[in-house]
């Protein structure tokens, strides 16, 4: 039987089981967005092709499967670029799927035509523009694949209107076949038994586990390798939540913003073992003096990570789930009491005092009442900046997640991927912190969020400033603060009650618990606004 | 140092676009680079000089191996490749020097493919470094102009480049 382009899209993204799609309409995707109508699939729309991105990210984060956007040709399509690179530097597979104009009118500057895959080439994993209706079902069936094997990442499907129109006979692919992409998947066990090994006789080992750990689907495996072996284990920004917060060998995040027992722990141990994460310049700053004088072990999906940044003496490709097995099968504890003893005492010692500033709220305080309220399988979504960082060191996460734009430092990313979350599972309890300058760069998104009642609660750190930038400014440029001001700010709650949803704001930690508590028990979506102090630090 | 890759790539539109891309993007020095297709219409052959040390080698056959166009990636070892360069001179010459110039080419083997009252145009196919080797003799009469392909190069012997069925496991 002949169907449209269109319906054979909506076909493939039902046999690759997507329940929801996120997006922005527009003349070129008209036909896909009506064949979506008659399907099974949810459409969302959003108010910013951006969010649709962030929002696809979010659901691909909390269900382990591709999370997809759409969105038209030209401006549509350039606005989910942010997106589309905030998902490749943090690894998300996500599937954009853009309208683009007439096939015999490419070229010529037509309305609303955009070389979407050229303008997206540095941001994708990999990207197809059709040319003929009938490869529809493989170059999805390919996308789908490409974006969710081996190391995730987004792909972008751009098809022209008329292809969309197209008639073909479906037939959807059982596999694929892509000689340039074949992902390698079992660490050699050579290398896993010289890990092993150098494990029993390490005195000082650390873990370092990052963002791929999720990917892999790899928690409890790294767990039960840490706890076997009796090894600390410490975690990029990407892999909070890998271990419990409160699981006893875990030491925190590392890097420039990290605490000081995870950075102490990788700067002395004789063995560094690095588990899906990439040796990024925040997490490591000085990976070349740290490859010196320890035995590093780096094992990861991608091949082109390894060396890239921190040379390893033991190199294994492969996939974290099924390397951690291994290892926590053929490994034997190391002699490490000291060590993690060492650690523990660190960790105890380490505590900034609470200064608390009359009119104003202490944030890690706060996040550390917060951590106590919300419900074990929460999931905390941070946008970036100050508030990201007083978010990573004090939010406990227990079986939830954290989810934050790591490698990119987006903002604008915490309402709508905490949008993608609690859509893709609305059992969960979602949170979205963000400061005042992120809140604004996605705040078009209560609309959304009215519109499809989505029980969202989100926590405004205001300080009227770019907190982070002024932290720069303040040491680096003589505290003289240029465009870190934010003024002009509206009433937030104001705002939120002229979207219909209720909100509250505190300006002392004696109302924290008692405002947290309302928010998270109210029947819908809320915003709770905190007064922070311009002058607050992010450590 | 200088390194010759020989990469086979789907022969798809904007293939070439995206490894120049990565290139640029990475900021991985090309010396030259040369494409067409194999003796399979669906794959080309791109033979691509890097000026890097070992670490940028790496990265740049592993990065090259993301590419999902990117079929195959191979850096030849020194001494086991045969590699062609064809260059054009256009060169200045008199009725007082020309002989001369011809007994240059002459002695190198390079064809006369073109001549007026005051030029000769040699067209020369050899290594790169005889390639230069000619250019430094024709360089005092006055090159006026100079077209290069850019390298091109095979393994020497049986040994071939092709397509694996193999998962991508470098280390």
């Amino acid at each position: 039987m002949l169907i449209t382009g269109a319906q054979a899209m909506v076909k493939a993204l039902e046999a690759e089981d997507v329940r929801i799609i996120y997006g922005y309409p527009g003349a070129a995707i008209c036909p896909f967005i009506d064949a979506i109508e008659d399907s099974s699939i949810t459409y969302m729309l959003v108010r910013h092709e951006q969010s649709a991105g962030h929002a696809a990210n979010g659901c691909a984060r909390i269900t382990g499967r591709p999370g997809v956007c759409f969105a038209t040709s030209g401006p549509g399509a350039t606005n989910l670029i942010t997106a589309l690179a905030t998902a490749y530097m943090d690894s998300i597979p996500v599937i954009a799927i853009t309208g683009q104009v007439r096939s015999d009118l490419i070229g010529r500057d037509v309305f609303q035509e955009a070389d979407i895959t050229g303008a997206t080439e540095p941001f994708t994993k990999h990207s197809f523009l059709l040319k003929n209706a009938k490869d529809l079902p493989r170059v999805l069936k390919e996308a789908f694949f490409i974006a969710s094997s081996g190391r995730p990442g987004p792909v972008l499907i751009d098809v022209p209107v008329d292809v969309q129109q197209s008639m073909i006979e479906f037939e959807y692919p059982k596999s694929v076949d892509i000689r340039g992409y074949k992902p390698n998947f079992k660490g050699h066990a050579l290398q896993i038994n010289r890990v092993a090994e150098s494990v029993s006789k390490a005195k000082k080992p650390v873990i370092c586990a990052g963002g791929g750990i999720f990917a892999a689907g790899a928690c409890k495996e790294l767990t039960a390798f840490a706890k076997k072996c009796f090894i600390p284990v410490v975690t990029t920004m990407m892999g909070i939540g890998a271990l419990p917060t409160d699981h006893p060998l875990n030491f925190g995040m590392l890097g420039s913003f990290g605490v000081a027992a995870a950075n102490r722990a990788i700067h002395e141990a004789d063995l560094l073992i690095i588990v899906g994460g990439r040796v990024g310049d925040r997490a490591v700053a000085a990976p070349g003096q740290i490859a010196a004088r320890t035995k590093v072990v780096h094992i990861d999906i991608d091949p082109a990570e390894i060396g890239k940044n921190m040379e390893a003496e033991i190199p294994i490709v492969g996939d974290a789930k099924q390397i951690l097995h291994e290892l926590a099968e053929i490994s034997t504890p190391c002699d490490s009491s000291e060590w993690v003893d060492y650690l523990k005492n660190i960790k105890s010692s380490y505590h900034k005092p609470v200064e608390l500033r009359p009119g104003f709220i202490e944030p890690r305080a706060f996040i550390d009442d917060l951590s106590a309220r919300m419900k074990d399988n929460a999931v905390l979504v941070s946008d970036v900046g100050q508030s990201q960082i007083w978010c990573a060191n004090h939010y406990k996460v227990c079986s939830g997640r954290f989810l934050t734009s790591g490698g990119m430092g987006t903002m604008g990313y915490s309402i709508p991927a905490a949008v993608g979350v609690a859509t893709a599972n609305p059992t969960l309890e979602v949170v979205a912190v963000c400061g005042d300058g992120a809140f604004q760069m996605s705040m078009m998104e209560l609309a959304t969020i009215m519109h499809y009642g989505v029980k969202l609660k989100i926590i405004i750190m205001r300080n009227d400033s770019l907190g982070m930038v002024r932290e720069i400014q303040k040491s680096m440029y003589h505290a003289r603060y240029v465009a870190t001001t934010l003024k002009g700010n509206p009433d937030f709650i104001a705002l939120a009650a002229a979207y219909g949803i209720a909100g509250a704001k505190i300006n002392d930690n004696s109302q924290a618990l008692e405002a947290i508590d309302k928010m998270l028990s109210h029947d819908g979506p809320y915003l709770l606004e905190c007064a922070i102090s311009p002058d607050e630090a992010s450590m | 140092m200088k390194h010759t890759l020989s990469v086979l790539v789907e022969n798809h539109p904007g293939v070439l676009s995206k490894v120049s891309g990565l290139f640029s993007r990475r900021s991985f020095n090309i010396d030259s680079l040369a494409v067409g297709i194999t003796e399979d219409p669906s794959v080309s052959r791109i033979t691509i000089v890097v000026d890097g040390d070992e670490y940028i080698i790496e990265q740049v056959e592993k990065q090259l191996n993301k590419l999902v166009d990117v079929i195959k990636v191979k850096a030849l070892e020194p001494g086991e490749f045969i590699s062609c360069e064809l260059t054009l001179f256009k060169v200045h010459a008199t009725s007082s020097n020309r002989s001369e110039i011809v007994q240059i080419a002459e002695i190198f083997r390079a064809k006369i493919i073109d001549v007026s009252r005051t030029t000769l145009t040699i067209e020369f196919a050899d290594t790169t470094e005889r390639t230069q080797s000619l250019e430094a003799m024709l360089n005092p009469y006055g090159v006026i102009e100079l077209v290069r392909t850019g390298t091109i190069a095979l393994e020497k012997g049986s040994r071939l480049i092709a397509p694996s069925k193999n998962p991508t496991n470098s280390i």
